[in-house]
């Protein structure tokens, strides 16, 4: 029987309960929150369960949202794929601005292991028990994480950009 | 003398000081690039040498890094197409399209068919295009440059279909949201039925110049082979992940475009060494000029060649320097004032190299809050260390050069 998105709903709310919520269906993918401290849990029993069979990790990435409370200032994003039964879903885990640490998924996905170096190199999230985790794209005397939104790419005096001047804003919208 | 290239507190430096204690015989140490003729781009590769065997390797990379991510997150969409182009700049049309089709998907427009069809022939010409540098440079590698020049001159060919199509050559910028710029000439149809009439025949020929040439088996049979499970673990996909003998292709797991209406199938090889991801390449490319043939064939009656979606699409230039209304939408779309839904969208497409994906993550603002590519390149480089420790020097640029590595991608 394929699966389907309520089969891994229920999957993960009777293993993992309330530390997995925020269940929705982007588009053409199905997405939800992890809390921090159990994201190597939750990918390993998505990779092993034999029903779930998420056994390719496409894609790692992170996000700054410095207008979040203290908290939710970065995301990491997990998109897994399910060969087997052609299913995607995103996994966002959100976690502090102050101190950005999450536990490594490299020893459960092997490509893991660069795209945390990536994901490090320019958010400066530590990703705690990765093997090597060191810069990759930028050069190693770097002090900043260039990705990050307090790093504007132009001058923040220019104001010919600015959204308001085109009469919108992310209300409006 | 290998003191002088590494500091000593490398862990290089300290095994050949280790192994020299031992039994006396010295390690050495290699820089194979950042740039050297076989490095195919500038990436680096610190070697850990025993004599002409490969103990150990570093890769570098970053060298052209570009930050394409920080710059698309402050620039309307349409200036993002030359970002895509850049990457694997083999097959920009490929990174074209991804892009316009995560764009469709967020703003849920619909592409008439006549627009898809040509999409999925400018696809199928750049995964030939890509592959014939990929497999021809490979002949270069191993000491055979005949093949090269007598391949390239069909990648001439399909440049001057581009040109016919849009103007531009390598960084075709190809396409807007909804379809293309124009519609095709007859002049593009006539050139791309001369390139399908003349280039199979050339392909078959470079097949018969490699497949059984005893040189070639011998410097590529059981060379850099990985496991499938391997591969999967590592994140590969496209021809590098079909030579291991998954079949897994995106066009026909989640088709785009309109994949689903052409018959093809997905070549697969069985060790994951040099010579199954090179015979994969050649026979993905007999299967690319079946779906242009196909698309050709069934292609919708009209001149349909984009969706109508003013509110995206640019106007044509005639209109916008005599038409008042084409002015002000082009302005608008331009300085990127087209209302952009609160989303998040994955999109993914086959690229040259594999999965070629777009996370992207809208607030309402003219420009992405991010925009992450996700590289095949930059994906699977990493396996390469492990997939050279054990052979010889030689052996390292072949399997650097199967793997298909473009540096655009592999850094973007």
């Amino acid at each position: 029987m394929a699966l389907d998105t309520t089969q891994i709903q229920d999957k993960l709310t009777e293993t993992f309960g309330s530390a997995v919520f925020q269940y929705q269906q982007e588009k053409d993918i199905f997405s939800f929150e992890v809390n921090a401290d159990k994201i190597t849990a939750v990918i390993l029993f998505l990779k092993n369960d034999e029903t779930t069979r998420f056994n390719f990790l496409t894609d790692l990435c992170a996000i700054h949202y410095p207008e979040n409370e203290a908290d939710r200032q970065f995301a990491v994003v997990y998109h897994l794929h399910n060969w087997y039964e052609n299913i995607r879903i995103k996994i966002k885990v959100y976690i502090n601005g102050e101190t950005p640490e999450i536990k490594t998924v490299s020893s459960i996905f092997l490509s893991a292991n660069w795209m945390e170096r990536e994901t490090y190199d320019f958010y400066g999230i530590n990703f705690i028990g990765h093997p090597q985790l060191k810069r990759i794209l930028n050069m190693d005397e770097m002090v900043s994480f260039p990705m990050r939104k307090e790093f504007p790419m132009e001058d923040g005096g220019r104001t010919d950009k600015d959204d308001r001047f085109f009469g919108r804003t992310i209300d409006n919208c | 003398m290998s003191e002088l290239l590494l500091p000593p507190e490398h862990r290089y430096a300290k095994i050949i000081k280790e192994k020299l204690n031992e039994d006396g015989s010295e390690l050495s140490i290699l820089n194979l690039g950042p740039t050297h003729p076989a490095t195919h781009g500038i990436f680096q590769n610190i070697l850990l040498m025993d004599g002409e065997r490969i103990l150990d390797a570093e890769p570098t990379v970053g060298y052209i890094h570009r930050a394409f991510e920080k710059i698309a997150e402050n620039r309307p969409f349409y200036q993002i197409t030359p970002l895509t182009d850049r990457l694997n700049y083999c097959s920009s049309p490929i990174n074209n399209m991804g892009w316009w089709m995560t764009l469709e998907k967020l703003l849920g427009v619909e592409v008439p068919k006549r627009a898809q069809y040509l999409r999925v022939i400018v696809m199928e010409l750049a995964r030939i295009t890509d592959h014939i540098i990929c497999n021809s440079i490979l002949g270069v590698d191993t000491g055979a440059y005949t093949g090269f020049l007598y391949v390239f001159q069909f990648r001439e060919k399909v440049y001057e279909i581009y040109e016919e199509i849009c103007g531009a050559r390598l960084t075709t910028n190809m396409g807007r949201i909804g379809g293309f710029e124009r519609d095709w000439s007859p002049e593009a149809f006539r050139k791309l039925d001369v390139f399908l009439e003349e280039f199979p025949a050339a392909w078959k020929e470079f097949e018969n110049l490699f497949e059984r040439n005893r040189i070639f088996i011998d410097r590529t049979v059981n060379v850099g082979p990985i496991s499938a499970e391997k591969a999967v673990s590592y994140g590969f996909t496209g021809p590098n992940l079909r030579a291991a003998g998954v079949d897994y292709d995106v066009r026909v797991a989640q088709p785009y475009s309109s994949y689903e209406d052409f018959e093809f199938s997905v070549p697969v090889g069985q060790s994951g060494d040099t010579y199954d991801r090179f015979c994969v390449r050649n026979a993905e490319v007999w299967e690319s000029l079946s779906i242009i043939r196909q698309a050709l064939a069934k292609m919708p009656e009209g001149n349909e060649f984009h969706a109508d979606v003013p509110d995206y699409y640019l106007p044509p230039k005639e209109d916008v320097y005599t038409n008042m209304e084409s002015l002000i939408y082009h302005f608008k779309i331009v300085m990127g004032e087209i209302p952009v839904p609160v989303a998040e969208i994955y999109h993914a497409v086959e690229g040259g190299n594999g999965e070629l994906g777009f996370y992207l993550v809208t607030d309402g603002s003219r420009t992405p809050y991010r925009l992450h590519f996700r590289r095949p390149c930059f994906i699977y480089y990493q396996a390469y260390p492990e997939m050279i420790k054990g052979a010889m020097l030689s052996d390292a640029i072949v399997i650097l050069s199967s793997l298909n590595v473009i540096a655009g991608e592999l850094d973007a």
